[in-house]
């Protein structure tokens, strides 16, 4: 279908974008890839008065070293992410679970901040997000802010930005060494999204797992942290793979999974708890078991 | 109305569009360029596929007015002096067609791969064209005409 008429400004600068967001009111929306909005607008699903296109707004784009964090501008795309040296050499979780996002021609549009903005709880990048701790950096009108992926995300396709706030970048922690990585996503043809994921990074040290960062795609409204798996899985020699089962048995404990046409909830409870040890022990560098 | 410039096939175009036109109605519509067709409201199919800037992106889901000031090229621009592009013999000759109809998605698919992979395994041609959708051949001869396709790129493009 054809998307029902709108306004369309396109800025030049960050300063620009957000007096226009505010300015355009209530009832306008951002623009970045276009890959999930142009979707719902094409099938009526969304009626803004306004699109302000990011597109040509220098501050949100790049990717860059900074030190202890990178810092990945919002308009980065995915494809921009997975071929990017740096985010495969200091956060590699990102661009394994990217790589897993939509296709090629997708990812050529759709960027990272728009996936992160959008918050759907099926996207794969929200549960990276968080398992990883990332801030994000948002500018309104009146002030910037740093969010904790923790805060971000607040329900179903909803964030802790305000509607006048335009996310800016997002910086991820670089762990350093002795971390091992795996996204483990379960979907049911190639480009559809993730019916349950894991995001798993894992530190070992003297043949157990120091420290371990576990979160759940498509098993709530939001993305969910399995913080009773992290915590069992502390200590454990990854070997041990009765003891990583018990652990990772815990690993749909306070979700709230959707029902759907491609699974139930009992059914999701269940994939959470296979692909968590999965992605565990993907991430520690042994076979799936 | 906006007033976009935009380069479709090596030729160049100056329109007035409305925000809400999609890039593929600007090539059908307007330009009558129709050898780009439209399978889908989703976004899944990949029909539409072309080349902006060098990169396949489904034209189904850029605004004409996002694409001012690029390079565009359909499958009607891959031809060079009533040359057809290797890709597009390998498509022919490996009979990797049937109704037609995603075809010009899967060759645009198919050379932004070989861009960016100049000898890609079966696996990785699989996953290159995960974004189009094929209802008829079962993709196998599909797969056989990239790879065909790409060994002939890497010797002659025209
Ligand atoms: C066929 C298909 C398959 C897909 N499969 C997957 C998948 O498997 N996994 C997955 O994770 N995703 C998938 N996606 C979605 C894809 O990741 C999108 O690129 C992403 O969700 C949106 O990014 P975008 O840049 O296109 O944002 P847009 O569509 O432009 O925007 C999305 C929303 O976020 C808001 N927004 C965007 N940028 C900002 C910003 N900087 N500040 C504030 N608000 C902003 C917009 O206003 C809008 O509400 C798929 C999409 C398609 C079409
Ligand atoms: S028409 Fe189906 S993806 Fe564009
Ligand atoms: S040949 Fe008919 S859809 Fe592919």
């Amino acid at each position: 279908m054809i998307p029902a008429a709108f306004d369309y400004a396109r800025p030049s600068s960050l300063g620009d974008a957000v007096e226009a967001l505010t300015d355009a009111g209530e009832d306008a929306k951002v623009l970045a890839g276009g890959q999930s909005l142009l979707p719902l607008l094409r099938l009526r699903l969304a009626y803004p008065t306004v699109l302000i296109d990011l597109g040509r707004v220098p501050e949100l784009q790049g990717i860059a070293d900074e030190g202890d964090h990178i810092r990945i501008g919002a308009m980065a795309t995915h494809d921009d992410v997975v071929r990017s040296p740096l985010v495969n050499a200091a956060c590699p979780l990102i661009a394994l679970a990217t790589a897993t996002v939509a296709d090629p021609a997708v990812r050529h549009r759709g960027t990272f901040g728009g996936a992160l903005a959008h918050a759907d709880p099926a996207g794969d990048l929200p549960a990276v997000a968080l398992a990883l701790d990332c801030v994000f950096l948002t500018r309104s009108a009146s002030e910037g802010r740093e969010i904790p992926a923790a805060e971000f995300f607040v329900d179903y396709l909803e964030t802790a930005m305000d509607p006048g706030e335009i996310l800016v970048a997002v910086k991820v922690p670089k762990l350093g060494a002795g971390w091992g990585y795996h996204y483990e996503k379960f979907h049911r043809t190639a480009q559809s999204w993730a019916t349950v994921g894991v995001a798993a990074a894992v530190h070992r040290d003297d043949g157990t797992i120091q420290d371990v960062k576990v979160a759940l795609t498509n098993m709530g409204s939001t993305p969910v942290r399995a913080g009773a798996v992290e915590t069992a899985v502390r200590g454990l020699d990854p070997h041990d793979a009765t003891s990583l089962a018990a652990a990772c048995d815990q690993a749909d404990q306070g979700t709230s999974p959707p029902a759907d046409l491609h699974a139930q909830p009992d059914y999701r409870r269940h994939l959470a708890r296979v692909l968590t040890r999965r992605a565990i022990r993907r991430a520690a560098d042994l076979e799936p078991g | 109305m906006p007033r976009i410039t935009v380069t479709v096939d090596g030729v160049g175009y100056e329109e007035e569009v409305e925000p809400r036109l999609l890039l593929v109605h600007l090539l059908r519509d307007t330009l009558g360029k129709t050898g780009t067709p439209i399978g889908c409201d989703t976004t899944n199919c990949g029909a539409c596929t072309v080349l902006m800037d060098g990169k396949s992106v489904k034209s189904c889901s850029v605004l004409a007015v996002q694409a001012d000031g690029s390079e565009i090229t359909t499958v009607e621009g891959l031809s060079a002096n009533g040359v057809w592009h290797p890709m597009q013999r390998a498509f022919h000759e490996e009979h990797a067609l049937q109704c037609g109809f995603c075809t010009p998605g899967m060759i645009i698919a198919a050379i932004d791969l070989v861009r960016t992979d100049p000898d890609p395994d079966d696996a990785t041609i699989r996953e290159g064209l995960e974004g189009n959708l094929c209802r008829c051949t079962g993709y196998c001869n599909i797969v056989r005409a990239v790879r065909r396709g790409a060994q002939e790129m890497g010797v002659n493009t025209p």
